[in-house]
């Protein structure tokens, strides 16, 4: 499998969010407006990538060798969760702006389950340490995309007439189930 | 017996080296903060309704602490946490009369006149821009009640009539609704005031009563009958000055349009004449 295949399943045809229903929570907790969708996204991307790295070296130089595969999820929540910190910290050090604007949902990447559940398929799928990485970035830009996409029309969504009692969530869920209709297109792509 | 020698050896190995790595880091990225921020902040409501002119509570304990901000600037939390605030800066607060949201229109589905036609977004900023709504009045309320939308309370809602009413129990006096009304029709007034003069139309006496039935004419009996001086009259519009007036109530009886309110509940003022 070509690396841009994997680039672009993990982007389009297996979206995360769209097709695999991962990472639900920030999808609706972030996506009220492009600028901190983005932001989101972009911080999502990184660990997703730094992530991809660390499990794949924990995967096949510590857990298989040791004979220790079942420890697979809690050695890939402490990376995880280790990388969200130093994101945390280094976001703090050099835009607070950023910072302030993700609030809660910049420590929320940690238990966002994209971010495990794109780890062991990572593993499950054995891809060698640069497959993982482009499944990794593949991954992180196409939950931007989701999240942006999804941004972009509950900005334009602020002013419509929509019936009282699906105002606000109830009209989210929505539009990200005809979003992920759309998404079902892109199979068969690769 | 082995497996679990060596799951706890590899697995806080890691621990300890990702725990070391976070220890650099955190000496790498330190950033100096003011420990009163933080104190302030859990002080503070934490709505972030943005009331006080910042952008969020953090923002204004940033403020407070770096001398930008009033130790009393946090309207929603009032005198106590304003009490709260100057403890921890270590200076005395001169505390903060409690205000309310007051809704200067009267003119409802019944009483004001409607020339329909509006069939744009239910909003009233979108109303005011383009086509003015429903109502004759053009300086009355627009009823779509983007005033009660503001409201992050719970303080607002719109009755039958189709305006909006203030809970001032709930009301913070965050002054979302004031920005929120393009007609500029409702004022913050401190919370011990009744009387209210309910219209902002700049109409003379004729044409308010073209559109209305319980607009300001400008017959000023009010600003005749009134003992402390407090009511007087500009563009055609009687206006109270809250700095003089006792809750007496004599304008409420003698207004012919009964556009002037009284508030049940609230008590007369004894006010040391100003000026």
């Amino acid at each position: 499998m070509s690396l841009f295949t994997i680039l672009l399943s993990a982007l389009l045809v297996n979206n995360f969010v769209l097709v695999r229903f991962l990472g639900i929570c920030p999808f609706m907790g972030v996506s009220k407006d492009v600028d901190s969708a983005i932001g989101m996204g972009l911080a999502t991307t990184f660990v997703m990538v730094v992530a991809a790295a660390a499990t794949w070296l924990i995967q096949w130089f510590i857990l298989e060798p040791l004979g220790l595969p079942f420890l697979q999820t809690l050695s890939f929540i402490l990376v995880i969760a280790s990388m969200v910190q130093l994101v945390e910290m280094f976001l703090h050090k050099t835009s607070p702006g950023l910072y302030r604007a993700m609030g809660i949902f910049l420590p929320l990447i940690t238990t966002n389950c994209a971010i495990l559940g794109f780890a062991i398929m990572g593993v499950q799928n054995s891809y060698s340490f640069i497959e993982t990485v482009i499944f990794g970035l593949g991954a992180g830009l196409g939950f931007t995309l989701a999240l942006m996409l999804m941004a972009g029309i509950r900005e334009e969504m602020q002013f419509a007439d929509i019936p009282k009692p699906l105002r606000g969530v109830g009209i989210a869920f929505i539009v990200a189930g005809l979003l992920s209709l759309a998404f079902g297109g892109f199979a068969g792509l690769v | 017996m082995n497996t679990t020698i060596v799951s706890l050896v590899s697995m806080g190995a890691m621990s300890a080296l990702f725990a070391f790595g976070l220890a650099i880091a955190s000496k790498k990225f330190h950033v100096e903060t003011d420990p009163r921020v933080q104190e302030i902040e859990e002080v503070l409501p934490g709505v972030n309704c943005g009331a006080c002119g910042f952008a969020g509570c953090s923002a204004f304990a940033e403020g407070v602490a770096g001398g930008e901000a009033r130790v009393n600037g946090c309207p929603v939390g009032g005198a106590a946490v304003a009490k709260l605030v100057a403890a921890i800066m270590g200076v005395e607060s001169d505390g903060l009369k409690r205000r309310v949201a007051q809704v200067l229109c009267k003119g409802g589905h019944t009483e004001a006149k409607e020339r329909g036609g509006y069939d744009g977004p239910k909003d009233c900023r979108i109303a005011h821009a383009t086509q003015g709504g429903d109502k004759a009045c053009s300086y009355g309320c627009l009823g779509y009640g983007s005033c009660v939308a503001a409201c992050q309370f719970g303080a607002m809602y719109m009755d039958e009539n189709g305006l909006p009413v203030v809970i001032e129990e709930n009301c913070t006096a965050c002054g979302k609704c004031v920005d929120a009304c393009p007609r500029d029709i409702i004022m913050l007034v401190d919370e011990e005031q009744g009387v209210h003069i309910r219209c902002r139309s700049l109409l003379t006496g004729r044409f308010v009563r073209q559109v209305c039935s319980v607009g300001c004419i400008a017959c000023q009996r009010c600003v005749k009958v009134c003992p402390t001086g407090a009511i007087y009259m500009e563009d055609n519009l009687a206006r109270i000055n809250y700095d003089k007036c006792t809750n007496c109530q004599a304008c409420v009886e003698v207004c012919p349009m009964n556009t002037i309110d009284w508030q049940e509940g609230k008590g007369i003022l004894d006010k040391v004449a100003v000026g």
